[in-house]
């Protein structure tokens, strides 16, 4: 599974497009039928999100009245006052708490899923491959069926309703190891780990110096595609907390649209709430996407 | 030569205390937070109430196979199988030939911007399905959507269309996700490949559908597991498209039914539901991996 990923030669991002000679063959109808679908498909991915910058924009009123893809009066930061204002901040709250889930939990699950992958990938040891399905059957236990499990026994230690209940179980991602070891397997030579031995550098300290350095874009990866799914999570905080100040955005945004019909204010909220609970996300992935499209690109696949 | 085996040995000793290092701590936590659950689901999906007299206190006995039995009969949890498989049936089909076009049209010399196209199709997926759900929701709502023309006519969130609308959201998040798997998987086949076709005279679209789809088949196997499992596992958009919608129940998904049954509460049948469903899950997307592999062999 991970030898052809190992000895291949890879492209990478830029150096691509087959040579002009055959481009210049292509017909102008084909060219023009492929813009218009990509076109197309612009539209229909953007199109949502442009609807909700814009909504985010308007007074209330404005909201039902005027084109809903076009701007009226100006109103954003008044929206963002009366968000983050409203009930004393708590969405500020919730928005620290999905980082702090996000961010520590992806972190650490980074860290662990990166020893894990190298150790397997650099180090022979009884039940090496065993000990990799397991893992690799992890990767096919969806995080929503293990929510309702994880309720029962966190309930048993009386620790629902609690940061660890969502925090503990994020930090977990077979995945990750997955990514780790193919990726170690192709990018750290064992020439490399031998002449480290012989400078008497320890295995442990060699990893954290050099194979991490090596392993970056996929680590970036890693910690990427974990912090969404985390920030994204749904059910496990759902099932695990009661307590509102303990919500990520995701949650409290969801609880807030169920009570729209009650409290129709709230609408609005809901709105602008939607668009800043995204902007963190596309930042850090515009930001990174050098390292996680490579990251991708070399070790995601096979 | 006495000197490098002791060295030797030694090294053995640290490799050891290294891989414990390298190893416990994702170690101890996947036997935690994903051996122990699965365990403790089994063990509490053989548990049953019983209660002495109407009134009595309630206490949890070894009930054997019971709950399984209430989980084979209960059929609001059959049709949100059957439904799910349905909307997996269309949805992940659509959604994987939209994300192969798409890859194929942006490896090919037919389009310019492919930077812009790729990141404009990516974005949706740092959209969280719940945020998504509820920005469809109020775009399918007639009273606020800008498509009035469209939603005036048809009810998007009537009880016959609501599937495909939720079906819809989950396919704008995740298009743009698995077309970057494949289009990296396209961006790794050697050039060399191609000049052989050129000299041919073969055109694009016969490279794509001789050269490049045979050679991305592995990466639509992965995307297609993927997508299976998420399909098998929908709660977040149904879940919110609750508040725009009745005809989405309680039971529309199977984890809805699991939500729903386990906050009755009745922990057990919820239980035991899981364990079934994971089941299904795992064969299900074994069995594709199985199928296909076969057929990329011969």
């Amino acid at each position: 599974m991970t030898e052809s990923t190992d000895t291949r030669t890879l492209r990478t991002q830029g150096t691509k497009k087959p040579a002009r000679d055959g481009g210049i063959r292509e017909s102008a109808v084909s060219r023009t039928v492929a813009m218009a679908v990509m076109i197309v498909a612009t539209l229909y991915f953007l199109t949502p999100l442009w609807w909700l910058l814009v909504a985010s924009t308007k007074t209330r009123s404005d909201f039902t009245t005027t084109n809903p893809l076009w701007f009226a009066d100006f109103a954003l930061f008044d929206n963002v006052a009366a968000l983050v204002t409203y009930r004393d901040g708590v969405f500020l709250q919730w928005l620290a708490n999905s980082a702090l889930y996000a961010g520590v939990g992806a972190l650490l699950a980074t860290l662990f899923a990166a020893m894990a992958g190298y150790a397997i990938a650099k180090y022979t040891f009884r039940g090496r491959e065993t000990l990799f399905n397991v893992i690799l059957g992890g990767v096919l236990v969806p995080a929503t069926a293990l929510a309702l499990p994880l309720f029962l026994l966190f309930s048993q230690a009386g620790a629902t309703n609690t940061i660890w209940a969502v925090l503990l179980p994020s930090l977990v991602s077979p995945f990750g190891v997955y990514l780790s070891r193919i990726y170690a397997a192709a990018s750290v030579p064992d020439e490399i780990i031998e002449a480290a031995r012989i400078d008497g550098a320890g295995e442990v300290r060699t990893f954290f110096t050099v194979a991490t350095r090596l392993m970056a874009p996929a680590l970036v990866t890693i910690f990427l595609f974990q912090f969404v799914a985390i920030w994204n999570n749904f059910f496990l905080p759902l099932i695990m907390l009661r307590d509102e100040s303990l919500f990520p955005v995701t949650l409290g945004l969801y609880v807030w649209n169920t009570q729209v019909s009650q409290i129709p204010d709230i609408r609005a909220l809901v709105v602008i709430g939607s668009l800043l609970s995204i902007i963190p996300l596309i930042v850090t992935f515009l930001a990174l996407q050098r390292f996680w499209q490579s990251g991708l690109a070399n070790g995601g696949l096979k | 030569m006495a000197r490098d085996t002791a060295v030797k040995a030694s090294n053995a000793v640290s490799h050891k205390k290294a891989l414990a290092v390298f190893l416990i701590p994702f170690g101890s936590l996947f036997v935690l937070f994903y051996v122990v659950p699965i365990l403790y689901a089994i063990y509490q999906s053989l548990l049953t109430v019983e209660r002495e007299g109407t009134f009595g206190p309630a206490v949890q006995v070894f009930g054997g196979l019971t709950q399984y039995i209430a989980v084979f009969q209960n059929e609001p949890f059959w049709a949100s199988i059957g439904r799910v498989l349905l909307f997996g049936v269309v949805q992940v089909p659509v959604m994987l030939g939209v994300a192969l076009l798409l890859a194929l049209l942006l490896d090919s010399p037919l389009v310019r911007g492919t930077k812009f196209f790729r990141l404009a199709f990516f974005a949706p997926y740092a959209v969280p399905s719940v945020i998504a759900a509820i920005m469809w929701g109020f775009l399918y709502s007639p009273n606020l959507s800008p498509f009035t023309a469209v939603t005036s006519s048809v009810n998007f969130l009537s009880a016959e269309l609501v599937l495909w609308s939720i079906a819809n959201v989950v396919t704008w998040v995740y298009v743009g996700y698995n077309m970057l798997i494949i289009y990296s998987a396209l961006l790794s086949i050697p050039q060399e490949i191609y000049e052989a076709a050129r000299l041919d005279g073969a055109g694009q679209f016969r490279i794509a559908f001789s050269i490049k789809i045979p050679l991305v088949v592995p990466a639509l196997v992965l995307t297609g597991i993927f997508s299976i499992i998420g399909t098998l596992q929908l709660l977040a958009e149904p879940q919110v498209f609750q508040s725009f919608s009745n005809a989405v129940t309680s039971t529309f998904t199977p984890n809805l039914t699991i939500y729903s049954t386990a906050s009755v509460p009745n922990i057990s049948l919820a239980a035991a539901m899981s364990v079934v469903l994971a089941l299904a899950t795992f064969v299900l997307s074994f069995t594709v991996l199985k199928l296909t592999q076969r057929r990329t062999a011969s």
